[in-house]
């Protein structure tokens, strides 16, 4: 998402800027007050829904299937948590951190507690933000063609799958309190700020230039490395022998995984807030990159290990999904191509090679998927960014190398920010209550030890 | 009255099943069975395969009056045989005693049903 906020920079993409002209030109023989476009908000409010599909049940079954079964309860149960928490973090103080203003020198890096309860917000204002679709106010600003409610609703949901996304590296050995505790401190103090950062009209690396369509940075970087710095804190799974256990469920991955796909249209064409050609072709590219991301995993699989496996289709479309993300506003078919391809070819070497020679446990690959995934598609879009889609951006390939230099340190900073911070809340969380569940709690199974049920009763 | 308990491959069940039908044992249990001993089974799992110390095969459990011993035996012999390693194992012991719980009925008999008798 690149948002314009009536408070910052003014539109940079001429089209945009030409529509605003003639629209102020129009407003200036007949004024109109500004109004919502019906055709953007259902769309808007259709694609926020689709992003919390991808995190109950989407993600909750990629997940869930994939662990072991005395664990898939707690995995489940994570995700919804953490739907539930997060939801009410973003309404209490989250939207007002993320996207939010603050007077003086904090100003490009944290939003402030002006919309804390989302106070002063009313059914009918409109979004401050907007990309394509704008139209002028009385005072003489921009403003975006969806309410302001639906904005704040479509962010809370990417708001909730970014934590969730972090649990693939700590799952089967977590204490339940431990992880409540850690995810609510990292999403005030690693996904507020960098939200803000990226997407706020104040944020520091947006007016940098840094291009994040819908995510990759935001959520998939930082939920990425957050990942990897508490899946080496943790610690290994008892038993664990440098290799993944086997998923107890796959046609519950193969379930999950359909489910983030179909979600995933929500999350890209939806993060142009408009339905129009824009959204179009972000479903377009990454459709066609999960695609080809899905297939190639297949091949690569097929040539090493001579089978084409369920849970290996199922990764490459995750990846691919993962990696368009960020490029979605940006790329044309040559690129959604050249990404989702890669994205596979980075990730199989990362689980299959990399992770296995190292011997960390991220139990389900959420730093050599997201992570890896998400630094590919971040600096790809630095890449393959062209002006067929977006008149004012273009990549490297396209004769702008400094867009891939300003990715480069977008990219740089995320993982500094989100390593260091993620490291200290999880030592802290850790001194406060714990985080590694005991070990017999953890032989036993979180299911039974954390939440007193069992998922797959044998007696009626 | 013996037990016989039988491990074969899984592969193997539909074989040992109509050899068993055909020498008249239409009476068994069957059930999935995971163990550990020297052979693995390779898993792939994204990007690497690797082998798990699990080994699944199909278990029988069949209580036979003791003229059909040899038969039951012979017949999961032949058609269990695969000549690799791993084929399994049968074991016999004794049985004490059998009850059909509908009519209370004792012993050997309580094994067949009267006037199909084999």
């Amino acid at each position: 998402m690149v948002f314009f906020c009536t408070l910052g920079v003014s539109a940079q993409d001429p089209k945009a800027a030409n529509d605003s002209i003639k629209a102020t030109t129009e407003a200036t023989i007949a004024p109109v007050s500004p109004s919502v476009d019906s055709g953007d908000t259902a769309w808007l409010i259709v694609a926020a829904a689709f992003v919390l599909m991808m995190t109950i049940p989407g993600l909750a079954l990629f997940y869930g299937g994939l662990v072991r079964r005395k664990n898939v309860l707690n995995v489940l149960m994570q995700c919804f948590i953490i739907t539930a928490v997060i939801t009410i973090e973003w309404v209490v103080i989250g939207y007002s951190m993320s996207f939010g203003s603050s007077e003086g020198i904090l100003n490009p890096f944290i939003g402030g507690f002006d919309w804390a309860f989302l106070k002063g917000i009313h059914v009918s204002d409109l979004s401050p933000y907007f990309i394509s679709h704008s139209q002028p106010t009385a005072d003489g600003g921009t403003i975006g063609t969806i309410p302001h409610i639906v904005f704040i609703l479509f962010q809370c949901m990417f708001a909730i799958i970014t934590p969730a996304l972090i649990l693939g590296a700590y799952a089967e050995r977590i204490k339940f309190k431990g992880f409540l505790l850690f995810t609510v401190l990292w999403s005030l103090i690693v996904y507020n700020p960098v939200a803000h950062w990226v997407w706020s009209g104040d944020g520091w690396l947006f007016k940098m230039g840094a291009l994040d369509f819908a995510g990759g940075t935001v959520v998939h970087i930082n939920a990425g490395i957050a990942a990897l710095v508490t899946a080496l804190m943790i610690g290994k799974r008892k038993y664990y022998e440098g290799h993944p256990t086997q998923p107890h469920n796959i046609p519950y991955v193969v379930m999950g995984a359909a489910l983030l796909w179909v979600g995933w249209i929500g999350f890209n064409a939806g993060s142009g807030l408009a339905a129009d050609g824009l959204a179009a072709s972000a479903f377009l590219v990454t459709h066609l990159a999960t695609a080809t991301a899905a297939f190639t995993w297949v091949i690569l699989d097929w040539i090493f290990n001579k089978k084409p496996t369920v849970v290996g289709i199922a990764t490459g479309a995750v990846a691919g999904l993962v990696a368009i993300t960020p490029a979605a506003g940006f790329v044309d078919v040559t690129g959604a191509l050249l990404i989702g391809m890669l994205v596979s070819v980075f990730c199989f070497i990362m689980v299959g090679v990399i992770k296995p020679k190292l011997g960390y446990d991220d139990s389900l690959d959420a730093f050599g998927v997201h992570g890896i995934g998400g630094l590919w598609g971040a600096l790809a879009t630095g890449l393959f960014a062209t002006t067929a889609i977006q008149g004012s951006y273009s990549g490297l390939f396209y004769g702008n190398a400094t867009q891939f230099i300003i990715q480069l340190k977008a990219v740089g900073v995320t993982i500094l920010y989100s390593g260091i911070l993620t490291a200290v809340l999880f030592w802290i969380t850790d001194k406060l209550v714990g985080v590694r569940a005991k070990d017999v709690d953890e032989t036993e199974g979180l299911d039974i030890t954390q939440h007193g049920e069992i998922a797959y009763n044998k007696a009626d | 009255m013996k037990k016989i308990e039988a491990i074969i491959r899984k592969s193997k069940f539909e074989d040992v099943k109509a050899a068993l039908h055909a020498v008249d044992i239409d009476f068994f249990t069957y059930w999935d069975a995971t163990g550990v001993g020297k052979s693995t089974e390779k898993i792939i799992f994204r990007g690497k395969s690797y082998d798990t110390s699990k080994i699944n095969r199909t278990m029988l459990s069949i209580i036979v009056r003791d003229q059909n011993l040899e038969k039951t035996i012979n017949a999961i012999i032949t058609s269990a045989k695969t000549g690799e390693m791993g084929d399994g194992k049968i074991f016999v012991s004794d049985i004490e005693d059998v009850y059909r719980i509908r009519n209370a009925e004792k012993g050997p008999e309580a094994l067949y049903i009267k006037g199909e008798e084999v």
